[in-house]
């Protein structure tokens, strides 16, 4: 469900620090009608262009806080609240180039009524300002 | 036939979830759409519109009860999750169980709710062991009846030997009107078209729902293995499959047990997915079951619980005050309020 609303393409640009393109940022939301913890949020399958964000690349801010993807499932109090979108940063040295790129996501949900959890999906082809 | 009628008529507002998401309404425009639409009684998902739930504010519950106010309308249900695999590498324990649905009844209690719509997968024996601490907070745990389970599936029996020993006036269900869907739903059907399924499995699911042939769709516990059979030799795809299993798993179970169990339904999602101009669900006969429950004395809400959305976002602008707005007609009318 939301799926085509889980990619936010307004946030998708290059991170500059100190100069450098340290990598980049886009908007996610979750494929579910209710905010949870952290830790029920599994797996995040960001490809752009085919290339795979790893998670310990990934950090996602959420309401002015910024968690590492790898600590989520040590998480089991902070929330993604319902339709928040938050600001994925995957670090990749140099960036992205400016231009059009196909985005796609697969979003694990680990909802313990749902055996086996589920999972969400969105494809945007997005253009990354210059 | 309205001195008759003990029925009150509330929302669930899961129902507009859609332009909460997208942030088109907040939480007070909506409960603003719920009183335009002369809508008494409202329920609400913690987890969905109330800012960090469980961990309610004291700010919130004042803004929530002058919301109550200043649009004149009633809290009635507060609907609970139970994540229990919310810790890395093990389940919550029993006293975590306990302890996270007394957090919910301090909620209830203090939002002005006197039900807990309570997750289908929760035992038997917590809901025993928190009785006392709902009947002392005036809230009832009711779980949630809902397709493709029914009063005579596994655990709603075990609840209901436990409810006849316990007597507490806290134990009872929620029945999901999900669970009388006759018809295959349009937006469903209508929705696998658009992602490519064939036509000719399509109609097959149709006519296989609505004649109840489907293949072994609804035993519940056991893997499906004989509807993707069945769409594979016909032609479909592995997302065919998917879009199959996610959109006919509804049942039509049988009205005469619903005669027998009423007693023990304390609460109703009015389930609906699709609206007519003309004052019917698409799906669900609820010319055929409002009656039952007038009948049988059931004298709690009837909450519209608007489901369409996701089967129509992908393609059309949901207008969830509007489906609504056609329920709570039809809710009026069978009620005999119009």
């Amino acid at each position: 469900m939301y799926d085509k609303y889980l990619i936010v393409g307004e946030a998708f640009k290059n991170v500059v620090e100190g100069g450098q393109v340290t990598g980049y940022q886009i908007g996610l939301r979750l494929p579910y009608y209710r905010g949870v913890v952290l830790s029920l949020v599994g797996e995040t399958i960001l490809t752009v262009d085919g290339e795979r964000a790893p998670a310990e690349a990934m950090t996602v801010t959420l309401r002015g806080k910024t968690y590492p993807k790898t600590q989520f499932e040590d998480e089991p109090v902070a929330k993604w609240e319902f339709g928040d979108i938050g600001i994925v940063t995957v670090a990749k040295p140099g960036g992205l180039k400016p231009g059009e790129h196909k985005v796609e996501l697969r979003q694990q949900m680990k909802i313990s009524y749902v055996p086996g959890g589920f999972w969400g999906g969105d494809t945007k082809t997005l253009t990354l300002p210059g | 036939m309205t001195s008759q009628s003990k029925i009150k008529r509330g929302v669930t507002l899961y129902s507009f979830q859609e332009e909460y998401f997208l942030r088109q309404l907040s939480l007070e425009q909506i409960i603003a759409v719920c009183a335009q639409l002369d809508i008494p009684g409202i329920e609400i998902i913690g987890d969905q519109m109330i800012p960090n739930y469980p961990n309610i504010s004291d700010e919130f519950v004042k803004q929530w009860h002058g919301w109550m106010d200043k649009y004149g309308r009633t809290p009635v249900c507060l609907d609970m999750f139970l994540d229990w695999n919310k810790y890395k590498g093990r389940v919550m324990t029993d006293d975590e169980r306990f302890e996270s649905v007394v957090h919910d009844i301090h909620n209830a209690h203090k939002l002005g709710c006197t039900v807990i719509r309570v997750i289908h997968d929760v035992e038997p024996a917590l809901l025993e062991k928190l009785a006392p601490t709902a009947e002392k907070h005036n809230v009832k745990l009711a779980l949630e009846i809902h397709a493709p389970s029914y009063f005579d599936s596994p655990l709603e029996q075990r609840l209901v030997e436990m409810f006849r020993r316990v007597q507490s006036p806290s134990l009872c269900f929620t029945l999901d009107m999900g669970v009388f869907t006759k018809f295959q739903p349009r937006v469903a059907s209508d929705r696998f078209l658009r992602e490519g399924m064939k036509p000719e499995i399509v109609q097959y699911l149709i006519e296989a729902y609505n004649t109840r042939t489907l293949p072994s769709s609804h035993e519940l516990g056991k893997r499906n293995d004989a509807l993707p059979k069945k769409i594979l030799e016909m032609g479909g795809r592995e997302a065919d499959i998917y879009w199959a299993m996610m959109g006919t798993h509804s049942v039509y179970s049988d009205l005469a047990l619903l005669r027998d169990y009423l007693p023990y339904v304390k609460h109703i999602h009015g389930k609906f997915w699709e609206m007519l101009p003309e004052g019917r669900e698409f799906s669900i006969p609820y010319d055929e079951i409002v009656p039952i429950l007038i009948e049988g004395g059931y004298d709690g809400y009837i909450d519209s619980e608007y489901e369409g959305n996701r089967w129509i976002q992908d393609a059309f602008t949901v207008d969830s005050a509007a489906q609504v707005g056609l329920h709570q007609a039809m809710l009026k009318r069978l009620l005999g309020e119009a």
